[in-house]
């Protein structure tokens, strides 16, 4: 399947955010993912409309296994992300099997 | 600080960390998710090093349950849109527990 990049992200925001030069439209991108790092981080949720949310999920320390050796190991309690998709990207997503002939599809 | 970060707080860095106007940095969030929403409904995935990736996934048909009523419905074939954290997201994020644990349960009294 094709991935988009950040880097070619980037470089599709320059170019239609043609009144910003390329070199802000990087910070910018990178600000924004440090921002929402950050947010997470610190404990707090972030909430996109029409996109989606991510909040933090608790995980209780368990026992785990040393996948090579075996060996029983602790593992700590931590946060986990956990992204929930909004309904529009929900829908957008969903609509091609319904509505649309699969164009995406047949172009693997 | 508020517990929830949304757009306004994304542009309002733009304002102040790039010197984007306002109207222009409420543009390039709008422009930025939207980008995101595009290729995901183009099927493809989204990949932010540093941060972690969006990607489609294709469920078939489930049986499942209405949870209220106990019928049985069957879950309809659909496409969704998952996230994968980055392991940096994931170990910053571990290694925070007690600063996350903290400001989860001062909330939880501020809020009680």
């Amino acid at each position: 399947m094709n991935t988009v990049t950040k880097s070619e992200l980037i470089e599709a925001l320059a170019a239609e955010q043609l009144h910003l030069a390329q070199r802000d439209v990087e910070y910018s991108v990178n600000a924004v993912l440090e921002k929402m790092g950050e947010a997470l981080i610190t404990g707090r949720r972030i909430e996109i409309r029409g996109f989606g949310s991510i909040s933090l999920r608790y995980r209780g320390s368990r026992v785990g296994r040393n996948p090579k050796t075996g060996d029983a190991v602790t593992v700590p309690e931590k946060y986990v992300p956990h992204f929930k998709p909004g309904r529009t990207l929900r829908e957008r997503v969903n609509q091609l099997d319904d509505n649309q002939p699969s164009e995406s599809s047949a172009e693997n | 600080m508020t517990t929830t970060i949304t757009k306004a707080e994304l542009a309002a860095t733009l304002y102040e960390e790039v010197g984007l106007n306002k109207r222009e940095a409420k543009e390039f969030i709008e422009l930025f998710f939207e980008k995101i929403r595009v290729a995901l409904e183009d099927g493809q995935s989204v990949k932010l090093s540093g941060f972690g990736g969006f990607s489609i996934r294709d469920k078939s048909q489930r049986p499942g349950r209405n949870p209220k009523t106990g019928v049985e419905v069957a879950v309809s074939a659909r496409r969704v849109v998952t996230f994968k954290a980055s392991q940096k997201l994931k170990d910053d994020v571990a290694e925070n527990v007690d600063v996350i644990s903290g400001s989860l349960s001062n909330r939880s009294e501020a809020s009680a």
